[in-house]
């Protein structure tokens, strides 16, 4: 491979002048063009985001400790947990991976310059910016009850909140996921490397491809969606008042037809980043390579016909309800071909469990219990007694929490190295890796037995028998938050005082481990040349596959 | 490699990332298209609704199509598709190496079809619509008609607006082009520019050319 020629190139004396201290001063970072700079900034801004969502989150669970509820009104509850759901759906969890480690990784690993357009990429970011101080200010003046869900009647005509100025910012932030998405697809179908074919590249590729298309095809639906609630909400026109002639309904189809598929912009990157992670830690070539980069596919294309299950129990006819409901079990297809691929990829590999190991392993343990409890709620008839109840907000969580943000911490410990050009210190990162697993679950399975005996979600109280669960589930809240925290405090402390990295810490495979870290602003001295496939570990066990 | 070429020599208009002009141009085109497709489910979704509320209410939304001034409609389907081809010129003028001055010719007249469309629409079409008192929610004399005009008239209203939206924009592109045009940034080799703000701006007369029978020719207006 190109390894060899580019480590010449590369590794000794020129790594001193890298893309972050190329240039000094606050405007080479606010007017920057390159690829990995924007990268960063998308990092601060999400971080900043994470943590007032999940402030708001930790809020919620104090005030559940009692069952009259311990701390705030009922409004105010009503609007802790929508600010927790709009700024972790829209500002956190859609931007997380792709507009951050995607945005740092693709030119990287497909051996490119930069992506396509960069003026557009930092565009998209000032973007993203908007939207967020829209959110922020709705959020800091006052809130929003609607949940994240906006649903009308509700938010147009009787909520007295800001519901106006958070759909906006939602709006706002949907096109800077439509521009990220834009300008990935074309990097990856334009930019590659010579010798870098479609079925060479690196799985995390395949998996932001799809959550481009995702991007590109659902986001401008929720766009429109949000524009016609706010003008219903201004201008009063009844598009969703049944007086009128409107339907209510019709927001929620067209809702979910985006953000059925967002769950997939979510899961998805993480899925690329796991796949990345067990490869490098296993040492061993990934378990039926084509496979789990069409499982990508398929679940960006399936997850576009899937949205009436979130409908079951609202009026939708029933054989659209069955219809659906099948269409839901799809998904389990290419989900677990993806799960099986992991598992066989482990087996018999030198295995290590460094920290981002931890986190992909966390993963694909957690994955499983929200996938599969996934199949009860769309089955129609369990659906019924499990629809509005913590069942589902465990689910949720376990895909978007235990899968989502588990693959995004072991992606940020797994390229840590190659982003800031240093280590962190490995006991911290296992300690917090273990803590916040132990601290999830805690936090969340108890939500399943809450939801199975039928406390519906979204409430400030609730019955006294359920406090024991609800006291487990807040002391599970307050481990992960602190275990959230201290990633932030190693990370940041190893920016400056970490030992060097070197230019590939794990021996892993794939360009980006090629160049220097952190890389130069070009990424590449020379642009490489890939002749082998990728995750090309030495197999000592078995000559042939 | 080749790189150092590319990267020394700077053909006009060649951004660093790429390798080689195709590379540059290929990637325009191909971005281009993707975000038609973005739009395309843009209004997608509008189209949908709409399609929703004519097969609830088809009556009231044949009355609602009935107060639409239709002759301006057409004039306004004409106007657009003349537009498409002075911009189709426009390119074509650049790629066969013609003066600066044919290109420019050619994108100030679309822009004074595209300025045109828009002048008609707002002062023949929206402006009297808010005299007849016709614009749901801000001008809006409820006594005539019945619930699911209204509901017709929000709809005419949302997707002739944004359409009108990305008209406005399209003339922003357009005024960059003749600048650009007027500085020789444009040449038979190098005309990516035009290309790509021609597929936008073919785009948005599709979009009015199936909005225009869907909003104003419902229920045999003329049979
Ligand atoms: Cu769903």
């Amino acid at each position: 491979m190109s390894m060899a020629i580019a480590d010449l190139h590369e590794a000794p004396a020129d790594s001193s002048v890298n893309y972050l201290n190329a240039t000094y001063g606050i405007r080479s970072w606010l007017l920057t063009k390159d690829h990995k700079r924007i990268g960063l900034l998308y990092l601060a801004t999400t971080t900043l985001m994470f943590f007032v969502g999940g402030g708001a989150a930790v809020l919620m669970r104090l005030h559940l400790i009692e069952p009259q509820g311990a701390l705030f009104e009922p409004e105010t509850y009503n609007k802790l947990f929508s600010t927790h759901g709009i700024i972790m759906v829209f500002f956190f969890m859609v931007p997380s991976i792709p507009a951050t480690l995607g945005n740092f990784l693709i030119p990287l690993m497909i051996g490119a310059r930069d992506v396509a357009f960069p003026k557009l990429n930092l565009l998209s970011w000032y973007v993203f910016v908007t939207g967020c101080i829209f959110a922020l200010y709705a959020t800091l003046s006052g809130g929003v009850d609607t949940g994240w869900t906006f649903y009308p009647p509700y938010s147009s005509s009787f909520s007295h909140t800001h519901v106006v100025a958070v759909a906006l910012g939602v709006f706002i932030a949907g096109f800077s996921s439509i521009l990220t998405g834009l300008n990935f697809i074309v990097t990856i179908h334009k930019m590659r490397a010579p010798g870098m074919r479609w079925f060479r590249l690196p799985l995390f590729i395949w998996a932001m491809y799809a959550t481009s298309l995702i991007f590109v095809l659902g986001t401008p639906v929720i766009a429109i969606t949000l524009f016609l609630l706010g003008l219903e909400r201004i201008l009063h026109v009844g598009i969703f008042d049944p007086a009128v002639g409107g339907d209510p309904l019709l927001f929620q189809h067209l809702f979910w037809f985006y953000s059925h598929p967002a769950v997939y912009i979510m899961i998805l990157p993480g899925m690329g980043v796991v796949s990345e992670l067990i490869t490098a830690f296993s040492r061993k070539k990934i378990f039926g390579y084509s496979f789990v980069a069409f499982s990508s596919l398929s679940i960006a294309v399936i997850s576009f016909v899937v949205w009436g299950h979130h409908m079951f129990v609202t009026g939708q006819s029933v054989y659209a309800g069955l219809v659906f409901s099948a269409l839901s079990f799809l998904v389990a297809i290419p989900s677990a071909v993806k799960v099986f691929n992991w598992t066989a990829t482990l087996y018999k590999g030198s295995i290590s469990y460094e920290a981002p190991m931890l986190y992909a392993l966390g993963f694909v343990g957690l994955f499983t219990i929200g996938g599969l409890t996934g199949l009860f709620l769309a089955a129609l008839a369990t659906d019924v007694h499990l629809n509005g109840t913590y069942f589902i907000v465990a689910h949720f969580h376990y895909v978007m929490v235990g899968g989502a943000v588990m693959a995004y911490l072991g992606g940020m410990h797994f390229w840590w190295p190659k982003i800031t050009g240093r280590l962190y210190p490995d006991y911290w990162a296992r300690f917090a890796a273990f803590m916040i697993f132990v601290g999830f679950n805690l936090t969340f399975f108890p939500q399943f037995v809450l939801g199975y005996l039928g406390m519906p979600r979204r409430y400030a109280v609730y019955p006294a028998e359920f406090q024991v669960l609800n006291v487990m589930s807040s002391a599970g809240a307050s481990i992960l938050g602190v275990g959230y925290l201290i990633p932030l405090i190693y990370l940041t402390w190893s920016m400056r005082y970490g030992p060097p990295a070197g230019p590939n810490p794990w021996g892993a495979k794939g360009l980006e481990w090629t160049t220097s870290s952190p890389p130069p602003t070009e990424n590449f001295k020379e642009i490489p040349i890939v002749t082998e496939d990728a995750y090309n570990y030495p197999t000592p066990e078995v000559p042939r596959v | 490699m080749s790189d150092t070429v590319a990267h020394g020599a700077h053909p006009p208009g060649f951004a660093h990332q790429f390798e080689d002009m195709t590379q540059q141009r290929e990637a325009g085109n191909l971005g281009m298209w993707v975000f038609l497709v973005t739009e395309i489910l843009f209004f997608g979704g509008m189209f949908t609704s709409y399609i929703i509320f004519r097969t609830l209410h088809f009556a009231s939304f044949e009355a609602g199509s009935h107060l639409l001034k239709v002759q301006f409609g057409a004039t306004n389907t004409v106007v657009l598709i003349v537009s498409s081809l002075t911009m189709a010129l426009a390119i074509r003028a650049a790629q066969t190496g013609k003066r600066k001055g044919q290109i420019i010719f050619w994108l100030i007249l679309t822009m004074f079809l595209g300025a045109l469309f828009l002048g008609l629409k707002l002062r023949y079409e929206w402006y009297a619509d808010y005299v007849e008192g016709i614009v749901p929610g801000i001008s809006w004399n409820s006594g005539a008609h019945a619930p699911g005009v209204e509901l017709f008239m929000c709809f005419y209203f949302f997707m002739t607006g944004l359409h009108a939206i990305h008209m406005v924009i399209g003339l922003g592109i357009l005024t960059v082009l003749v600048i650009m045009a007027a500085r020789d940034k444009f040449s038979s080799r190098y005309y990516a520019p035009l290309e790509i703000s021609g597929l936008y701006w073919h785009f948005v007369d599709i979009v009015w050319i199936f909005l225009f029978p869907l909003l104003y020719l419902i229920g045999g207006r003329y049979q």
